[in-house]
């Protein structure tokens, strides 16, 4: 058996992983990536759609390019990657990592580490999370399935897709469809509102002239072999209307509705999970309940900027080294971070007070005004005016390392983020 | 058709915005700020969209490589584009950034490639 050493194995090499291992290496430690495709850049090799990098390096890139450059930055500080391998088990004892993982090419490997990073990145909801009723026929698929078809393996899905759930990738996948000569009769969405940006449904849907039918849901599948039609009803006081409900023929179900961390592997070390996020409960430093590992990127929480995941990975790297410095350990005890009005959760939930923080958050609705108040065990110590807030924007607060009041050991005061509206004008 | 609704796209706030010709100027609504009136009339005078697509390769590890205009091209050539794209096949290797249709139909929008296709 291959018996392979690093100082911080890295699990998964898409946005998240890389820069975590730039980080590292540019740190002087011997970072190991490993992925389970046979390229680097994970999902951002099948998003072919521009957007990307606005913020990290002002332009407007395809997923490939991004993900180029960050690949390029990884080659030339000689980061070793191991690819087409899957990591299957993780064990760690007092700090030492021993990692199982396995390849066609390899066979089975042991890996020793020092430290891990969990960069998995998430997964997409499927029929089974959503509980679509009807039959099971060929042709009901993941949105992002469909787009690694078209975009990596050039070949369509279907002819007329019924897309379900107006999530950013449902929304770009429906142009994707349509220029790739698919017919696509309805975006449908659950929510009174869109989860995409109002972007995509502008350049997406409006443009081709898609119908988007807002608080409506497929309350039938039909097909044998291959879908035939769905049955979709208008949802009235939260339950679909079936008296209501008309039928759409189409050959595909496309499924838009919602990502979750992937933590098979984090459960199986013991990683404790946040409900609220779906993963690993963190401090400051992105460090897990377990010491030496660490996570960041969509494993984390689901991000809808890649710019955010490599800066989150970016400093999940630093943090790293600081802990294999042995200098991580702060003495001054833990603090709880806490959701309070109008957020879904805030992202890390524990904290140490001494130094600058970042804090990531989503809003449980949208608002056009709003004041975002943070309190320290009461008193308040931030409050930031915020326009357009939209739960499929991810909020960054930046606390300074003086903002929080001193502790002594022992006590752990609690900072509360919430999300006050706004008078919005009509 | 001299009037439209549109959707902003210049920032989150995604105003709608009605504009509609009169005489020589516009009668634009809807917009909260100036930028929205800018994109709104870009919108009735010359529309133009980003295109990405992929393009048939002779690489055995990348046999679709992903491509996309360099500069936003006008709305009408979307779909003529997106056919001269799929009638292509191209060969490796070359990098990431590499011209594959120059100057498309005299647009001075050029079509490149964004993913290495490596030598093989």
């Amino acid at each position: 058996m291959i018996e392979r050493e690093c100082d911080v194995a890295v699990i998964g090499a898409g946005a998240a992983g890389i820069s975590a291992a730039i980080e590292i290496a540019r740190g002087g430690r011997h970072p190991l990536l490993i992925d389970r495709e046979p390229y680097l850049g994970g999902i951002l090799q099948q998003c072919i759609h521009t957007g990307f990098g606005l913020h990290r390096f002002n332009e407007e890139l395809s997923g490939p390019e991004y993900a180029g450059r960050e690949i390029a930055e990884a080659l030339s500080l000689g980061i070793e990657a191991l690819l087409d391998t899957s990591v299957f088990d993780v064990r760690c004892e007092e700090g030492k990592m021993l990692l199982h993982a396995c390849s066609a090419h390899k066979g089975v490997m042991k890996i020793n580490a020092k430290a891990i990073v969990l960069a998995m990145g998430c997964r997409e909801r499927n029929r089974g999370n959503v509980g679509i009723p009807g039959m099971r026929p060929a042709g009901v698929m993941t949105a992002g399935l469909a787009q690694r078809l078209i975009n990596l393996e050039g070949c369509i899905p279907g002819r007329r897709a019924v897309i379900v759930g107006s999530g950013d990738i449902g929304l770009i996948m429906a142009r994707r469809l349509i220029w790739t000569g698919v017919e696509v009769p309805a975006v449908l969405e659950i929510l009174p509102y869109p989860s995409g940006l109002a972007r995509n449904i502008a350049q997406c849907l409006d443009e081709y002239k898609i119908p988007l039918l807002l608080s409506h849901a497929v309350v039938q599948i039909h097909g044998g072999r291959r879908v035939e039609d769905v049955d979709i009803a208008p949802l009235v006081a939260g339950s679909p209307d079936l008296s209501q409900a008309f039928r759409i023929p189409c050959d595909t179900v496309l499924l838009s509705v919602g990502l979750i961390p992937e933590n098979e592997l984090s459960k199986k070390i013991g990683v404790k999970l946040s409900l609220a996020t779906g993963g690993p409960l963190v401090d400051e430093s992105l460090m897990t309940n377990i010491p030496g590992v660490f996570a960041c990127g969509n494993v984390l929480h689901v991000h809808d900027l890649v710019d955010n995941v490599s800066c989150e990975a970016t400093r999940c790297g630093k943090a790293v080294l600081d802990y294999l410095q042995g200098s991580a350990e702060n003495p001054i005890g833990q603090g709880e971070a806490k959701a309070g009005m109008n957020l879904k959760y805030v992202l890390p939930s524990q904290y140490r007070a001494g130094k600058d923080m970042r804090f990531s958050m989503r809003s449980l609705a949208p608002f056009d005004e709003a004041r975002l108040l943070v309190s320290c065990s009461g008193k308040e110590i931030l409050a930031q005016k915020m326009r357009f807030v939209r739960p499929s924007e991810m909020i960054n607060v930046d606390i300074p390392a003086g903002a929080i009041p001193s502790f002594a050991a022992g006590q752990s005061p609690q900072l509360e983020f919430s999300l006050i509206p706004g008078d919005s004008k009509p | 058709m001299n009037g439209k609704s549109l959707t902003c796209i210049v920032c989150p706030a995604g105003c709608r915005i009605s504009i509609e010709a009169e005489g020589k100027s516009w009668k634009i609504e809807g917009n909260k700020c100036p930028r929205g009136k800018t994109y709104a009339i870009a919108e009735m005078t010359d529309p133009r969209r980003s295109v990405s697509a992929v393009i048939r390769t002779k690489s055995v590890s990348l046999p679709y490589a992903p491509v996309r205009t360099d500069k936003p091209i006008k709305q009408e050539l979307v779909f003529k584009l997106l056919e001269a794209i799929y009638s292509l096949e191209i060969e490796g290797p070359l990098q990431s950034g590499a011209v594959i249709i120059p100057d498309f139909e005299n647009s001075g929008v050029n079509v490149i490639l964004t993913r290495e296709i490596y030598h093989e």
